[in-house]
Order: structure tokens, then C-alpha cells, then sequence
């Protein structure tokens, strides 16, 4: 077993579901996408985050029903900075899928997913908590993790490992 | 865009509707609380009007330390997110690893991490049964399922030298091969432990105080299963027929024949028969996987990520730099990120590894079953009986180091 190299061209993804019902549906969500170690990446218009995943949600040919996993990534000090990752999976097609949204540093919000599957709201709080990502209409957005009156966001690339003294 | 203040709800205290309710705190040294979870209980009476649980007391940035540490260093933090299943966590990091290399490992060494992969799911499960039932109020329980535990245990101090936290696995392999005797031991473990579940069962599954405390107790649908992230057991108990083992198999367990138990009612005691039933499918695993395991190296043909044998890195020059480059320099892993999930016995356990390319692990995150089953608390206990809480805290079984990392 090798590593194949990425896939990034749109001509050779697009017969995938999860492209195709993107591009068909909702085009204007659409960014770019990538085909990595039998991983299936898409990166996704932020203002089109909600209607995305719902149509990847609802859609026959994807039904991407189930949220695993919702983290972000630091890109300091490039920009934009964050990335958040949704991990999808489908328990019908056995399938997974990873949506990204950029997000810029200087002021780092996003649409919350709270609405689509309730239980992203701890995972949401967690990014929030470690990263300083804001998500509009979190129901309750709190630090989690760590104590409520923390200053800095840890998982922040320029946040020393050892924290501040 | 709106200030953050828009974000922040009340706290649960300021919002507590008139005089009829009062807020209890339970934890986070409640012994109930298998760890340091602390839940504010809004009650009115003995009914529960709301519940929060609060947690963040076992945080201790696991997440943030990995991104300091070499690859092969990160092995012994992911025994120390989920203590009741390390082989688990180590199973997920190594093969989320191995997936960003592109190594492929031998065959002994897969069939023996699938092996004491699932000894550490019976460990984990018998944990659960002795606590959840002792929380209840079935102390015998407790002492007949640590006997067993103690019997898994040795065997893990034997492959590893290390009762709890093992870190056995390698990125492309195992530490190394198995003791001599090891064999032999869970061969006599396999051929009594199935009389030992029904000595549970016997204790439990009929029992007229356990059904009368977990039977109808602490519900959630299906749906709200789905809708609240959960897996595992928890929400096999409510009929979601999903286990990563068997449709998205990973390490051999393709290669395995064993049935995923799921029960509807979505009740504790649905939860306690799959569990139950588990337990007995990880048996017949672990005997298939002692049938399946061939001889040979436990140890994958890449010289430059995993270390030498301890011969050849005294007689061989080459070897000799090989070691000293991975122990002073680590690895470096191309660029990539992979997704890793494996079905803990608590439920999805997903690792995320981010590569740069270098030595280090870009970004390590852990999605772990416990956070998001814990989810699940608010259902379950609201609208229902103070005493119940208990009963389904230990019904999702979590582990307070898994949820805070």
C-alpha cells in the first residue's frame, strides 16, 4: 500500500454523490474539493454552510445523516486562518465525507449547526472554548472545557503549549 | 456581527422559574458519577424539570501536547484519554497514522491487536457492569466482574509490562511479539469466561429490583439518537443498527464472524442486554482471532519509521542509525489528514490527524463516544425521577478522562 497522490480536479470528482448533488443543487456553495487517502474533502461557501449540509442531509442520493465529529483547524498565520471540519456519515451508503468552511482570523464567527443535529452543541462549545471560533445561534455558547474565567484560546497555534506564565 | 454576550444564555441559577423549582448539584465527587462529572439539576419535587452536566474538571490538553510531541511520542496520551480501554485508543491513533504513511502492517501483528483489541472491550464492558450495577444496588455484581478484570489485566501486564495504560501498538506494528505462555493463558481465559457471563446474568437478567430500576427508565428514540450524535451501545439500545466493526471494518474484523446486537427499547435495560450480548460476541471473537493468528514478523518492513530489533540495532550499522534517527528525530508523515474511526465499547472513537509533514503532528483531535454520549443526559432524565439519574449516567457508561481529554 501506497499513498496515491490527491485528487483535486473537479473532472474527476464530480460523478461522486456528495460533488454531484452539490453542484447540481447548489452550485453556489460549492468551492473546491479533494480526494485524499480514500477521504472524500469539500470545502464549502460560508454563508451556504446551513443549506449545504442540510441538502447533504436530505438529498436521496447522499443522505449524509449522521454529524460524527466537528473540530477546526489553526492555520496561523496564513488567511484565513481557521478551518472548521465537519465529519459527515452516511450509515445507509457507508460513507463518509469532510466539509470545510475558512473562516478569517481577525474576526472568527460562523453559522451554528445546532439547528441541523442538535448534538453538535458540545462540540461547537468546544471549538469555541479552544479555538475563540464564534457560532451564530449557539444556544448556549460557554467555554467548556476549561474554566469559565480563562483568558486566550489553547488550541490557537500562537497560544504557547506550556501557556502563558 | 453581534457581540459574543448575544451568544451566552442565563446561567441555569438566574433563569429558575418562580418557587417551585430548586437547583441541586450533584458532583463532581458524587461517587455515581464514574469520574468528575458534575450535573446542575433543576428539580421540581423528586421530577427533573432540567439537567446540565458541567464538565472540563479532567481537562488537561491533551489535544494542545500532541502537537509538541513526535508521532510515535503521542502512543502513551492516547492510553491516558479513555483509561478503561487503552488498546482502543491506540488502535485508532496507529491506524489513523498508518493510513497517512501508507503502511501496511503484517498479519500477526493485526490479529493480535484485533485480539486484545477485543479482551480490552470485555475489560471496559465488565467495568460498566460491576459499577452500573453497584450504583443501583447490586453490590455482588461488582466483585464477580473485577475477578475476570483481573484476569484481563494480568494478561495486558504481560504482552506490555503495564496493568492499565498499555501502549502496546506501534505505528506499523506491535512494541513486540507476544510472551511466551500467552497463548496457553487466554485459551484457559476464553474456555470459562462464557460460564462467568451467565453467573452475571443469573445475578441480573431476571432480577426483580434491576428490572424494576432499569426497565421503562431513562428513553430515547431513535431519532433523538441520531439527532444527539450517539453510538455505541447507547444507541444500539435504542435501534440504531450502525457498528463501525462490521460496516466500515478496519483491522481485520472483515475477516471476523460475529452479530451486532441491538435492542428497541432504548431503555437501560436495552442497553444492559447489549452490552450483555456483546460480551459474549467479543468471546467468540477473541477465540476466532486465537484460530486466525499466523506466525511472522509483528513488525512492518519500514525501516524508517519503526525501530529496529534490539539485535540487529547492536550488530548493524544501518540499524544502528535508523534508531538513533527515529529516536532523536522522530518520523516525518507526508502531508495529509485522515479521519480514523473505531468502535470503542463506548462507541465511535475518532481520531484526526492533521500532517504538515514533518515529525510532528500538525493537529491531533480526538472525537471521542463519551463527550458526545453525554449528550444524551438531558432525553433521558428529564421529566422522569431524581434516583433515575443515576441508573442513566451508568447506562451511556462514560469515562469522565474521554469526555474532558
Amino acid at each position: 500500500m501506497s499513498i496515491q497522490p490527491a485528487i483535486t480536479d473537479l473532472e474527476l470528482l464530480k460523478e461522486r454523490p456528495a460533488v454531484a448533488c452539490l453542484l447540481s443543487a447548489l452550485p453556489e456553495a460549492f468551492l473546491s474539493a479533494k480526494f485524499d487517502r480514500d477521504e472524500l474533502t469539500v470545502w464549502i461557501e460560508p454563508i451556504h454552510l446551513i443549506n449545504a449540509l442540510n441538502l447533504l442531509r436530505t438529498s436521496t442520493s447522499t443522505r449524509f445523516t449522521v454529524l460524527a465529529d466537528l473540530t477546526a483547524l489553526d492555520w496561523f498565520p496564513s488567511e484565513p486562518r481557521y478551518e472548521v471540519v465537519y465529519s459527515l456519515l452516511s450509515h445507509e451508503r457507508r460513507e463518509r465525507i469532510r466539509i470545510k468552511v475558512k473562516v478569517n482570523g481577525a474576526d472568527p464567527y460562523i453559522e451554528s449547526v445546532t439547528g441541523v443535529w442538535a448534538g453538535a452543541s458540545p462540540f461547537e462549545r468546544e471549538v469555541f472554548d479552544l479555538f475563540g471560533v464564534r457560532f451564530q445561534g449557539h444556544p448556549d455558547l460557554r467555554r467548556i472545557l476549561m474554566p469559565d474565567d480563562w483568558e486566550g484560546y489553547p488550541l490557537r497555534k500562537d497560544y504557547p503549549v506550556e501557556g502563558y506564565r | 456581527m453581534p457581540s459574543i454576550d448575544q451568544f451566552r444564555s442565563e446561567p441555569i441559577v438566574e433563569t429558575i422559574g418562580g418557587d417551585r423549582t430548586m437547583v441541586l448539584n450533584m458532583g463532581p465527587q458524587h461517587p455515581s458519577t464514574h469520574g468528575v462529572l458534575r450535573l446542575l439539576l433543576e428539580i421540581d419535587g423528586e421530577t427533573i424539570v432540567r439537567i446540565k452536566p458541567d464538565i472540563g474538571f479532567l481537562h488537561t490538553g491533551i489535544e494542545k501536547t500532541c502537537e509538541a510531541k513526535f508521532y510515535q511520542q503521542v502512543i502513551p496520551m492516547t492510553d491516558r484519554i479513555d483509561y478503561l480501554c487503552p488498546m482502543t485508543n491506540n488502535l485508532a491513533y496507529v491506524l489513523a497514522v498508518e493510513k497517512l504513511l501508507g503502511l501496511e502492517i503484517p498479519p500477526r501483528a493485526m490479529w493480535v491487536r484485533l485480539m486484545l483489541n477485543e479482551l480490552t472491550r470485555i475489560n471496559s464492558h465488565l467495568v460498566w457492569l460491576g459499577t452500573h450495577a453497584m450504583d443501583i444496588g447490586a453490590m455482588t455484581v461488582f466483585l464477580y466482574c473485577f475477578r475476570e478484570r483481573e484476569e484481563i489485566l494480568k494478561m495486558f501486564e504481560m504482552v506490555s509490562g503495564q496493568r492499565m495504560m498499555t501502549s502496546y501498538f506501534r505505528v506499523g506494528g506491535l512494541s513486540m511479539d507476544l510472551p511466551l505462555g500467552f497463548l496457553d493463558y487466554i485459551k484457559n481465559f476464553v474456555s470459562y469466561f462464557p460460564d462467568r457471563i451467565e453467573q452475571y446474568s443469573d445475578l441480573l437478567t431476571n432480577n426483580p429490583i434491576w428490572l424494576g430500576r432499569t426497565k421503562g427508565v431513562a428513553l430515547i428514540t431513535k431519532e433523538d439518537a441520531l439527532e444527539l450524535m450517539l453510538s455505541g451501545p447507547t444507541a444500539r439500545g435504542s435501534g440504531v443498527d450502525w457498528d463501525l466493526r462490521r460496516d466500515m471494518p478496519y483491522s481485520g474484523y472483515d475477516q471476523l464472524e460475529f452479530k451486532v446486537p441491538v435492542e428497541t427499547a432504548g431503555d437501560v435495560y436495552a442497553r444492559y442486554q447489549v452490552r450483555m450480548a456483546e460480551l459474549r460476541e467479543s468471546i467468540s471473537m477473541v477465540k476466532q482471532a486465537i484460530a486466525n493468528l499466523p506466525d511472522g514478523p509483528v513488525k512492518a518492513e519500514a525501516p524508517k519509521v519503526v525501530l529496529p530489533d534490539r539485535e540487529k540495532m547492536k550488530t548493524q550499522m544501518e540499524s544502528l542509525i535508523h534508531h538513533f534517527k527515529i529516536v532523536t528525530e522522530g518520523f516525518t508523515v507526508p502531508e495529509g489528514e485522515v479521519y480514523q474511526g473505531v468502535e470503542s465499547p463506548r462507541g465511535e472513537m475518532g481520531y484526526y490527524v492533521v500532517s504538515d509533514g514533518t515529525a510532528k503532528p500538525y493537529r491531533v483531535h480526538m472525537r471521542s463516544p463519551s463527550f458526545a454520549n453525554l449528550n444524551a443526559i438531558g432525553v433521558m432524565c428529564e421529566h422522569n425521577l431524581l434516583a433515575d439519574v443515576v441508573a442513566a449516567i451508568g447506562s451511556i457508561d462514560i469515562v469522565l478522562g474521554d469526555v474532558d481529554r
